[in-house]
């Protein structure tokens, strides 16, 4: 039986950043970058109204922040940041460390396009550039996933299988400034849930002192890093507990994808986040033509459910594949070729077709996606995938 | 000679739970020049004590007794900094 929860009108940011109240961290290091920016805010406001027992940290810049989170998350405390785009760019070589560390810190970062060019506006590109830092990545399509995902993510992070640090994406300005209703679940309930964080070998302990971080050479830096993907494996199980779980406690359900209408639909779109919104319409102001389409949204990029997405897709006939990032390797994007990867081996597979969408905060409408579904009826006709990839809206 | 660990006996993070444990690692052995005290020529002024970088000068009673070999690394400020110059401490070819 869900817990009774709270209907409130909220942007995706401040509703994360009373999932990190409620949560109520012991340390947040922090440096404020658009569109993540009020997130620190609200918080900042929490704390100064001494509504929560955090240690703030205003640090200099991005790479402090995860400097500082990662020295409290060593220390033995519950700690987290949060960022985007640039920001998450200049902490890039302390991902990995974090990671490497072992180290349960989780960390929303508002999606935002990287410079250069400038832009504030929402794409996938910085979070897509940090798929091998070790982190793990869950993506929400709305302010009501990215506070759910929140607090679920501190359960993954802190579980003994995994000690890996979580990254918590959504939408920048889209889902993060767009004022969205969602339910909050009572803080005692979201306490119990998450409970509170037992370090297994915390550095200020001074009854049994250790080095994190130390030198390792070619003899065995090889079995960490194999120590560090298995974490990652064990991740998969973790993260669908703590999904079951988590229904139970609120009632909405969870797991490494969403799958919309997708039981007899021929034609299938693989979107992940906001844009995943804008399909369920499509889809439904297509199914409501009888047309047999679908919508698969991923909800989890890593670790990456290979199985798991082409058992979910294994009935489509023709699927497209859309990024909001551009991976430059001139096969298409991320999801687009590690799914491909993923069908290998199958013996049906569904026509495939990758495109490149909303880069820099493009806007992507229904008339966009009906004219995707449009495309792969095209190539069903045709029997081949009619463009390998492309992008969905540029001006030639 | 110890068996290398598989990557399931290391410690979670590769963390090092052994206190002070890199004086095991010796690192006087990357030297290519080294120091030579003449015990005689000293007046313990320590001054050489508190510019070294590896903690090599060895002190015993506020005196010194000579240089840890086995983590000097052969810098040479010690014989730059030393007010008694070639007559207490000298560079020479390792």
């Amino acid at each position: 039986m869900a817990v009774k929860q709270k209907y409130v009108g909220m942007t995706g940011n401040e509703a994360v950043a009373n999932a990190m109240k409620q949560i109520d961290p012991d340390v947040i290091a922090a440096y404020p970058i658009t569109p993540q920016t009020d997130i620190v805010q609200y918080y900042s406001q929490f704390v100064a109204d001494g509504e929560v027992a955090t240690e703030m940290v205003t640090v200099e810049s991005e790479h402090s922040a995860m400097s500082a989170t990662i020295g409290a998350s060593s220390a033995g405390a519950r700690a987290m940041t949060a960022t985007s785009s640039q920001g998450l760019a200049l902490m890039w070589e302390m991902l990995h460390i974090a990671a490497g560390d072992r180290l349960p810190i989780v960390m929303p970062v508002v999606n935002r396009a990287l410079s250069a060019p400038i832009n504030i506006h929402c794409d996938h590109s910085d979070t897509m550039g940090s798929l091998t830092t070790g982190w793990i990545q869950i993506y929400g399509e709305n302010a009501q996933e990215a506070y759910d995902n929140m607090i679920q993510a501190v359960r993954i992070a802190e579980d003994p299988r995994v000690l890996l640090p979580v990254m918590v994406c959504y939408d920048g300005f889209i889902t993060s400034h767009a004022v969205d209703n969602l339910e909050l679940i009572p803080t005692e309930a979201v306490k119990e849930f998450v409970g509170t964080y037992k370090p297994q070998r915390p550095l200020l302990n001074v009854e049994d002192p250790i080095t994190v971080g130390a030198l390792v050479l070619p003899d065995y830096y090889t079995e960490m890093r194999v120590q560090e993907a298995e974490a990652m494996g064990r991740a998969n199980d973790v993260i669908l507990e703590v999904a079951r779980e988590f229904e139970r406690l609120s009632g909405r359900k969870y797991g490494f994808f969403e799958e919309y209408r997708m039981d007899d639909a021929e034609r299938v779109i693989v979107v992940m986040s906001s844009t995943a919104g804008t399909t369920k319409a499509v889809v439904d102001q297509l199914r409501a033509k009888g047309e047999k389409v679908g919508l698969l949204k991923p909800r989890v990029m890593r670790p990456f459910p290979a199985e798991e997405l082409v058992k979910a897709l294994s009935g489509a006939k023709a699927v497209a594949v859309m990024d909001r990032a551009e991976t430059f390797s001139t096969q298409g994007g991320q999801i687009f070729t590690e799914l491909r990867s993923a069908f290998y081996n199958s013996g049906t597979r569904p026509l495939m077709r990758g495109y490149i969408f909303g880069l820099g905060g493009r806007d992507t409408t229904t008339r966009e996606i009906r004219k995707v579904f449009a495309d792969l009826s095209d190539d069903l006709s045709k029997g081949r995938a009619g463009r390998f990839v492309g992008y969905l809206d540029v001006r030639v | 000679m110890t068996k290398e660990k598989g990557y399931k006996d290391i410690l979670q993070g590769g963390i090092i739970t052994k206190e002070g444990s890199s004086i095991a690692y010796r690192t006087g052995e990357w030297r290519s020049m080294k120091p030579v005290w003449n015990k005689d020529g000293c007046v313990h002024c320590l001054i050489c004590w508190v510019f070294c970088p590896d903690s090599a000068i060895q002190i015993e009673g506020g005196k010194m007794t000579g240089i840890d070999y086995d983590h000097c690394k052969g810098c040479g400020i010690c014989a730059r900094e030393c007010p008694r110059k070639e007559k207490a401490l000298q560079i020479a070819k390792e």
